[in-house]
């Protein structure tokens, strides 16, 4: 029999609280500076342009946003596939996961050329449009999973508990295809146009959500002394070694397609050869600090045991993540388009790639006070949240998380 | 009796004056709503024409950028001023850019050609499919344009466009012209000279210039129309479309190239 979980406030002393929260606002507060900078001038005051339209702003904000979908599929392992010992971790997940959306959502919102017509875009829709739709599935991941956070706190409304975190599992499922297929749709660009981009999202968002998700499940439990046992880690781990296999097959699968085609050969040859910085992000962000080290951590049968590399190896997770999110947006972008295949532009008043060459870009730091910003509120609504409501158990020790762990 | 008399002028004095004051305000707004009525230019297009270009790219002169220049002077880009404190070479990749001259060499027989790219006013426009507002959208005459009070800055379409045609409004825009208004944060490209269009004519500037430089290569007008000069152009030798293989039916087509 199951010991009973009991939920409590986050119990930190008050001055700490507070230093947390104002050291948190006041990086918010300097990326909104960032965002009131960028917006007063124009976008000539970052490192954008005709050619790199979406910048450093878009990367955090993809990666937040696709973060956000698998922050919550520890609450969704619990509740759709009734895995017990996962059921105590699902108000973190489900608060993550609208905390990080809501951080993703904002970069991306204040890196338009006229943030201040948001209404145009919540009042006129072309459905033609994915991202029209993703304003839709943004909009409705805010209220289901919050719906489905009421489910799993209040006891009274139990009986909705069930098909709210069936119905929240499936709309996020939607959601990271419908971020995917931004890229995915994008006939035009080489670096972009497969169908794989969807699900390939997908799988990111499961490793991005859950890294982020046990960073902030130890520190929240250490900072509080609350005791956070080894079963549950290891079940953690497990996952997230998994999800970073995953994310390397597709990643794989994705590159070994491209090189089956002669008319893509190019492109590839930039990613893995030529492409300068987008060729060292690729091997040393991508592949070696966001999948191969820390799936050998992960894998390794002492360092894993520790919590300092497991710290280590989701921190590891989160930067390759957002790594390999930089090299498909920027790097898909700074690969000239083939616009006429069989030759080669040897000049243009306009950037075309003369002689193959790629599109510069260099991120200016407003652009990366923003996205920081977007990552601070991201932390701060956690940091609000697991304080003032029951969002934490008392204890996820061993003997109360799982009683069998040892067997 | 007198001060009767008195007040009484005073009032039909104010209620004179009212009623010229009223007839002065309202009148010219009867009037000019009248005349805009009455000018085609409140009519909505149709689909009866559909605007289009072919350009003959043997015939476009090396080194020549008079429809680049002609452009920018037609739709106000040349009024966009760099920003104080920035440097030159970035200014110049976020300057908006309508037209430019692309010059490529084929990879087997070395053959080079000259050529202006712009918008390609496609029928399947991708602009337009990933255009979250439908700011991004095509006239019923084949026009792809932007709506300037719906573009919210996204650059989707930036993304989406297979000609690298559209350009962001990376500054604030001191100077402009009527009939090119834009501002700050919106996403612009060619647009055919709409404004000429709309006004009942037939040319557009680029194909001015051209024509005056006496190169020719530019010939422009209704593909729907058999005997324009443009569907004799296309009918008489082949053209072709720069990424036919994306069925885009480009209003824009090119020989030589």
């Amino acid at each position: 029999m199951m010991k009973k979980i009991y939920f409590r406030e986050w119990g930190l002393e008050s001055r700490s609280y507070w230093m947390l929260l104002v050291v948190l606002a006041a990086i918010a507060a300097i990326g909104g500076l960032a965002a009131l900078y960028m917006e007063h001038n124009g976008h000539w005051v970052t490192g954008m342009n005709n050619q790199i339209v979406w910048g450093t702003p878009h990367v955090f904000a993809i990666f937040l946003i696709v973060a956000a979908s698998g922050a919550l599929n520890v609450a969704s392992i619990g509740s759709v596939f009734n895995k017990t010992i996962y059921k105590p971790l699902a108000p973190l997940s489900a608060l993550l996961a609208i905390a990080l959306l809501l951080g993703g959502l904002l970069v991306l919102v204040l890196d338009l050329g006229r943030p201040d017509r948001l209404i145009v875009a919540m009042t006129t829709y072309n459905f033609k449009s994915i991202f029209a739709w993703n304003i839709i599935l943004y909009n409705g991941f805010f209220v289901i999973v919050g719906f489905y956070l009421w489910t799993v706190m209040d006891r009274k409304m139990k009986c909705y508990y069930k098909p709210a975190g069936v119905t929240a599992f499936v709309w996020r499922l939607v959601l990271t295809t419908g971020t995917g297929s931004i890229f995915g749709f994008l006939v035009a660009r080489q670096g972009f146009d497969a169908a794989i981009m969807a699900p390939w999202f997908i799988v990111m968002s499961f490793g991005f959500g859950l890294a982020i998700y046990m960073l902030v499940l130890m520190d929240a439990f250490k900072r509080d002394q609350r005791p956070l046992g080894d079963a549950i880690m290891r079940k953690l781990k497990g996952l997230l070694a998994v999800f970073v296999a995953a994310n390397l097959m597709f990643m794989v699968t994705f590159h070994l397609t491209n090189l089956y085609g002669t008319e893509n050969h190019a492109f590839e040859v930039f990613i893995m050869l030529n492409g300068g910085i987008y060729t060292a992000l690729f091997w040393i962000g991508q592949v070696l600090i966001g999948g191969l080290l820390p799936l050998a951590i992960l894998f390794h049968p002492t360092l894993s045991i520790s919590r300092g590399w497991l710290t280590a190896a989701a921190v590891m997770v989160v930067v390759g993540g957002w790594l390999t999110i930089y090299v498909i947006v920027i790097g898909g972008q700074a690969f000239p388009m083939a616009m006429f295949p069989g030759k080669t532009i040897i000049e243009s008043g306009f950037y075309d790639g003369v002689d193959g060459m790629a599109a510069s870009y260099i991120p200016s730091i407003p652009e990366v006070l923003l996205g920081l910003g977007g990552v601070a509120v991201a932390l701060v609504v956690t940091v609000i949240g697991i304080r003032m409501l029951k969002i934490l158990p008392i204890s996820l020790a061993d003997e109360v998380a799982d009683p069998h762990a040892s067997a | 009796m007198n001060n009767t008399q008195d007040t009484n002028q005073k009032r039909r004095q104010f209620l004179l004056k009212g009623a010229a004051v009223t007839a002065a305000a309202v009148a010219p707004g009867v009037m000019l709503h009248t005349a805009v009525v009455a000018k085609p230019l409140g009519e909505a297009v149709t689909d009866a024409v559909r605007w289009g270009m072919l350009i003959d790219a043997a015939k476009c002169a090396d080194g020549c950028d008079s429809c680049v220049q002609a452009c920018n002077d037609e739709n106000g880009l040349d009024l966009l001023q760099k920003p104080q404190g920035q440097a030159e070479d970035l200014w110049d990749q976020q300057i908006p850019k309508w037209i430019r001259n692309v010059k490529v060499k084929d990879n087997l027989s070395g053959h080079v050609t000259n050529l202006p790219m712009m918008c390609q006013h496609c029928e399947e426009p991708p602009c337009v499919d990933v255009c979250p507002t439908t700011a991004s959208f095509r006239r019923a005459d084949g026009i792809v344009m932007v709506d300037r009070h719906l573009c919210i800055g996204c650059r989707y379409c930036m993304m989406a466009c297979p000609y690298k045609a559209r350009s962001f409004v990376h500054d604030v825009v001191e100077h402009k012209l009527t009939r090119a208004p834009r501002g700050k944060g919106c996403v612009e490209s060619c647009n055919f000279c709409v404004h000429r269009l709309d006004d009942g004519q037939t040319t557009t500037a680029c194909q001015d210039a051209c024509a005056k430089e006496g190169h020719d290569a530019i010939t422009f007008g209704d593909l729907n129309d058999p005997h324009s000069e443009v569907s004799q152009a296309l009918k008489e030798q082949s053209s072709t479309q720069i990424r036919a293989d994306l069925k885009l039916n480009t209003g824009v087509r090119y020989r030589g190239v």
